[in-house]
């Protein structure tokens, strides 16, 4: 229905020479990505530090007793402005603003100010997820490791962290995907990543299938990161029913 | 020396008094019962022994140590006493060999080869040797709670708490697991175990005491306790434990 409605508007001829030029497509696609490597490589960098940072944010906010107090409110803080505020901007903020200080020692990159940002939104995402899985640990499970000994923070990481990271992973996806797309964001910058390269070409010769090479490059590598998670749960659940080490 | 000895303990959450002034000693070597209704604090009681409760007043001391004095290290106290919960509470991403050399590896220091040759042990003297590389629920109740007695005693605790062990299993799978505490107490095992299981307190216990919202309102040998018990709230509980087909 959909298709038949835009296939048959008066524009479709000309969307269609300006958006699915299959000329353009194989023109620009070896430039698209070679410039989408950036992207990866932004993603594998920012999600490598998100994951630690994110659990360490989680952490550092379950912490019982009104010692941490000023601790988790710091968290909490911490979570709600960089999940308050668009990403887009702390990008632009960080990436203009910050290089713009021209103080020694400070990168002038703006990939690496990109990435930055990247990971202060993300960590503040993903540690609301690890707090869920964290919570979802029922408390006799803490209370049988302390039982044996162990100290709060063994037990955390033999007995409830492992749990809790596992049933979080197909939502830690959801935010891997998002991080993987908004790595385009990082373009705004001047970074030639696949959105930006897109950008030039089209530019260039005002034909937008560009667009859609960078388009089809962020789908190509999501799709399998959704399949690979989906495996992974799989395999876990197997094991545990299989209830053998592989 | 005695294994346990509790003064005045008294513990409340919130506005209610779940413990209202226990005094109770258990010599070393002695298996004592906890029997009353659900609610008359038997497992706080022993939530508070093994420190995983913070008492409001009194004092516990466990051969000899007073183990609710400040600043004593609860870790140090808890390796020594070993505890078993109604609902097994096996970790469930471990295997069983796992679950049970966790605490000697992390807590005592043990090499995994030493913690994983006595936890091999263990396992085989209570007939797990078999299930060592299995997940916990992979495993019947019984077996699950099994290991849950091996995980605690890999720790080589000097008291045992168990806490309604056989209430969560199906009755078919309750003897194997009774049969396990008659060889710990067999063997000479300090425990204080609180039990829905008459005959099985009659059997194995040199006391069986009588909580009553908070306070144990008779104590003395299973034959006095079951066959003459002097309290009425004692016999009315024992009159519905015998209506219920349980004695």
């Amino acid at each position: 229905m959909l298709v038949y409605v835009v296939t048959h508007s008066p524009g479709w001829p000309e969307v269609r020479t300006a958006f699915f030029n299959w000329d353009a497509y194989r023109d620009s696609f070896p430039e698209i990505s070679r410039a989408f490597l950036l992207n990866v490589k932004i993603f594998l960098i920012a999600e490598a530090f998100i994951l630690v940072f994110a659990l360490l944010l989680a952490v550092l906010r379950g912490l019982p007793g009104p010692v941490f107090f000023p601790v988790r409110m710091l968290a909490i803080a911490y979570a709600d402005f960089f999940r308050g505020v668009p990403t887009i901007l702390v990008i632009a903020l960080l990436g203009f603003g910050a290089p713009a200080l021209a103080l020694d020692g400070i990168p002038t990159s703006t990939t690496f100010w990109g990435i930055v940002s990247l990971v202060l939104i993300y960590t503040a995402y993903v540690s609301e997820v690890y707090r869920a899985g964290i919570e979802s640990v029922h408390p006799s499970q803490e209370a049988a490791a302390r039982s044996l000994g162990l100290t709060r923070s063994q037990a955390l990481r033999w007995v409830v962290l492992p749990q809790a990271v596992r049933r979080v992973i197909p939502p830690l996806l959801n935010d891997f995907i998002g991080l993987q797309k908004d790595t385009a964001l990082v373009g705004i910058l001047g970074s030639v990543e696949a959105f930006k390269q897109a950008q030039i070409e089209v530019s260039a010769d005002f034909n937008f299938t560009h667009y859609l090479v960078a388009a089809t490059l962020f789908v190509a590598i999501t799709i399998p990161l959704a399949r690979f998670t989906d495996w992974l749960v799989a395999r876990d659940r197997r094991r545990r029913l299989a209830g053998r080490l592989v | 020396m005695s294994g346990v000895k509790i003064q005045g303990l008294r513990k409340s959450f919130g506005r209610l008094e779940v413990l209202r002034g226990i005094d109770l000693e258990v010599a070393e070597h002695e298996v004592v019962c906890l029997i009353g209704a659900s609610g008359s604090g038997k497992s706080t009681l022993l939530r508070c022994v093994n420190l995983l409760e913070p008492i409001d007043a009194g004092r516990i001391e466990v051969e000899g140590e007073e183990i609710t004095a400040r600043g004593v290290d609860v870790n140090r106290v808890r390796r020594r006493i070993g505890i078993v919960f109604q609902a097994y509470n096996l970790f469930p991403h471990m295997s069983v060999l796992r679950n049970v050399t966790l605490a000697p590896m992390k807590a005592l220091g043990l090499s995994r080869p030493q913690a994983e040759a006595e936890a091999t042990e263990l396992l085989g003297r209570f007939g797990l040797a078999e299930r060592r590389q299995d997940y916990p629920d992979r495993l019947s109740g019984g077996q699950q709670q099994r290991v849950a007695i091996v995980r605690a005693l890999a720790m080589r605790p000097g008291l045992m708490l168990l806490d309604e062990v056989t209430s969560a299993l199906d009755p078919e799978l309750v003897a194997e697991v009774l049969s396990v505490i008659r060889e710990l107490a067999a063997g000479g095992m300090t425990m204080l175990i609180a039990t829905h299981e008459m005959s099985f307190a009659r059997d194995i216990a040199g006391r069986v005491c009588f909580l009553d919202d908070g306070v144990i309102l008779e104590q003395g040998p299973p034959e006095q306790i079951f066959s003459s018990p002097q309290e009425p709230r004692t016999r009315q509980f024992l009159d519905r434990i015998i209506a219920a087909g349980r004695l």
